[in-house]
């Protein structure tokens, strides 16, 4: 959603949740934490970039323990704002600081299935239907890799998810799972066949990569590893904390701010050490544990706060931010889903994030739900029209109107209603019916949602890849998964 | 002046205190009161007393891994006077714990190994990234009555299988029962990996460690 052309001359909604002093207090802090506790990276060539940038490495624990100017100075290489491109240009997402791009969820291993609406493990199949829905609808700029393809072989599980993406939809891929340097490789190889070369690829990153750190203060090597060779070919990489209260985190909002930041930039600024300018960005889907069961809850007030104050961070080290949001908990499309998913968004929007994740998954991101995504994309949209503000142009202040209908009278007949009722927010799935028409007929917009899906998978035809290109792509992960038996 | 020290040591329990734990275990040595007793008169009644209020929604799982966690630190400390007399705890049965190769995700893990160990269970953690042949070695050293294998990677998980299908290559199965966890892992999965059981969470785990063992 673009909202950088919005309100003409208002004020485009912003909320603030920690003063310049509290951000400055949990940055001193984390430096604090990466010099004098240290952040793991299991992995010798990270452990060599450290220690050659004058950190202490101990090779028994993986622990590095950085002093404070290593880290700022490595943060201020990173550059605050590119573009993931899209394979139709149309489509490319800045992340420029004035749009709010929203993806697809991930990774989730059921699906609810579309037409037999049984729960099931997710197989290569969806992650293409999941990718054509995607294609098609407004609000979802980017896509992750919904759902894991548990059909295909592990060894080149990633690259044919990626395929299956590439092939059913123009917009940006951002993967979750690739998670090997060799890995990394083919699917970068893969990316620049698709941009038209390593270097069309750099300007044009019609990929980016996601990992996720290990909380608390620590990461995966192969994780890290490949998130290095992205960085080397100029593709965008983020570093997702989810330090949860009381769980991965210590048990405050502040204390958990702390953990996750620390996680983030010390990888952020690991990859500018390596490869200085390389663009990245912060992630985060932070949430406070359930302190009965112990369970990742991905809604309530603790992540609404951590939306925000995760934006904020992040516009202080002037990266872009990708945001967990649309996490629900719940186990169908319900009130819970609907609550904890619109809250979610608006918080991190309104924060100012850059990518939003994602649409689709339901139980706390584990099983996709073709029904959700439509319905996420819908409050996606109120986000955005809340986002454009409240223009205040002549046509917008009405004074002609207000004149000509005077006290009394209706303005459901004016010529100004007709023209300037465009900019008012329409309903597709939001019930505003009679009671009767509900009464009669109570699960109207869950169906219709299922069957604009429904639809969407059997007749949406997106673009499809030069037949030459998908031959070049099947021949790169015939080849990676031919390394992989051999080793 | 058992049923004081009895006392203090229940409440240590409840206090989630590992230190008074562990100073009350050294005091009921020193003064000769049997270790077994303090564990069951002193020591469980705290644990029982923490479990019902977590039942009851009146604590919160980290009240019960405080107390867990004082509880071990007592036992700790008894457990060479207990070996000394040739006494041994009932265990229920024993578990073989670990994460899958190429995954170093352990907190899931811990929370149902302390769960299961202030159940009753003796359990045996492998810790993270452990070799499949690590499993079946250990189930055999131990005479597990069950491995749990978890895993939180969607690219990882493909790991529980092979430990399944390297514990039937051994023999060990299907006398040693296989339960799976973690984010990715899921009922149809265990189903179809072959497993004997899946849990949701750490308190649903103590319940089919139970079940599988008949206990």
């Amino acid at each position: 959603m673009n909202t950088a052309s919005a309100a003409a001359a208002g004020v485009r909604p912003r909320l603030e949740v920690l003063s310049p002093a509290a951000i400055r207090r949990i940055h001193e802090a984390t430096l604090e934490v990466i010099e004098k506790v240290g952040v793991r990276f299991p992995s010798e060539q990270a452990l060599d970039i450290w220690a050659a940038h004058g950190a202490t490495v101990d090779r028994a624990t993986s622990i590095v323990k950085v002093p404070a100017h290593v880290i700022e100075a490595a943060l201020r290489t990173a550059p605050p704002a590119y573009t993931l491109a899209a394979r139709n240009p149309a489509q490319d997402l800045p992340l420029d600081g004035h749009h709010v791009g929203v993806g697809t969820d991930g990774c989730g291993i059921e699906v609810l299935d579309p037409w037999t609406l049984e729960v099931r493990r997710s197989t290569l199949a969806d992650v293409a239907d999941i990718a054509r829905v995607g294609d098609a609808l407004d609000q979802v700029d980017f896509h992750w890799v919904a759902v894991s393809a548990q059909d295909t072989d592990p060894a080149t599980r990633t690259h044919e998810e990626l395929l299956a993406v590439w092939r059913n939809s123009t917009k940006h891929v951002q993967t979750e799972t690739v998670v090997t340097a060799p890995d990394a490789r083919t699917a970068i190889e893969m990316a620049a066949v698709v941009a038209g070369g390593r270097g069309a690829l750099r300007q044009r990153p019609v990929l980016s990569m996601m990992q996720c750190t290990i909380s608390p203060l620590a990461h995966d090597g192969g994780p890290i590893e490949a998130s290095l060779v992205a960085a080397e070919a100029g593709v965008p990489v983020g570093f997702m904390t989810m330090a949860s209260c009381a769980f991965s985190g210590p048990a405050t909002i502040a204390g958990s701010l702390i953990v996750g930041n620390a996680e983030v930039i010390s990888a952020m600024a690991l990859m500018q050490l390596a490869f200085p300018g390389s663009p990245v960005y912060y992630a985060a889907a932070q949430t406070a544990m359930d302190l009965r069961t112990g369970a990742y809850t991905g809604g309530g007030p603790e992540d609404f706060l951590f939306g925000a104050a995760t934006n904020e961070l992040a516009d202080f080290y002037n990266v872009p931010l990708s945001m967990g949001a649309f996490a629900t908990g719940d186990k169908r499309s319900g009130w819970q889903a609907g609550l904890e998913n619109g809250l979610s968004a608006f918080m991190a929007s309104v924060s100012g994030a850059d990518m939003l994740l994602g649409v689709g998954l339901l139980h706390g991101s584990r099983i996709w739900s073709f029904e959700q995504m439509i319905l996420d994309a819908e409050i996606a949209s109120i986000v955005e029209a809340m986002l454009r503000g409240i223009p205040f142009d002549d046509e917008a202040l009405a004074l002609e109107a207000i004149a000509e209908v005077g006290p009394g009278g209706e303005y459901l007949t004016l010529p100004h209603t007709r023209k300037a009722m465009k900019g008012l927010w329409k309903a597709t799935y939001l019930d505003r019916r009679t009671y009767g028409q509900w009464h009669d007929d109570p699960d109207k917009y869950h169906r219709d949602a299922l069957e604009r899906a429904r639809s969407l998978i059997k007749n949406h035809r997106p673009e499809p890849l030069d037949p030459a290109v998908d031959r070049e792509l099947v021949g790169l992960i015939e080849r990676h998964r031919q390394a992989a038996m051999a080793s | 002046m058992s049923e004081e020290l009895f006392a203090q040591m229940r409440q240590a329990v409840i206090d989630g205190d590992p230190a008074a734990a562990a100073a009350l275990a050294e005091q009921a040595l020193a003064s000769g009161v049997p270790p077994l007793d303090a564990i069951d008169n002193g020591f469980v009644p705290g644990l029982t007393y923490v479990g019902e209020q977590f039942g009851a929604g009146e604590l919160f799982l980290p009240d019960m891994m405080l107390a867990a966690r004082a509880m071990q630190k007592a036992v700790a400390v008894l457990e060479p006077e207990m070996q000394r007399q040739a006494t041994e705890r009932h265990v229920l049965g024993r578990v073989v714990l670990g994460t899958v190769k190429g995954d170093i995700h352990e907190i899931g893990k811990n929370l149902v190994g302390m769960m299961l160990a202030t159940s009753g269970f003796e359990v045996h953690d492998l810790g993270v990234d452990v070799a499949p042949e690590r499993f079946v070695e250990a189930a055999r050293e131990h005479s597990a009555d069950v491995v749990g294998v978890s895993a939180l990677l969607t690219t990882t998980m493909a790991g529980q299988r092979t430990v399944i299908e390297q514990l039937e290559a051994a023999g060990l199965r299907p006398k040693c029962r296989v339960i799976v966890g973690g984010a990715p892992a899921s009922s149809t999965w265990a189903t179809e990996i072959g497993a004997d059981g899946y849990s949701e969470d750490a308190i649903g785990a103590v319940a089919l460690v139970r079940q599988l063992v008949g206990a």
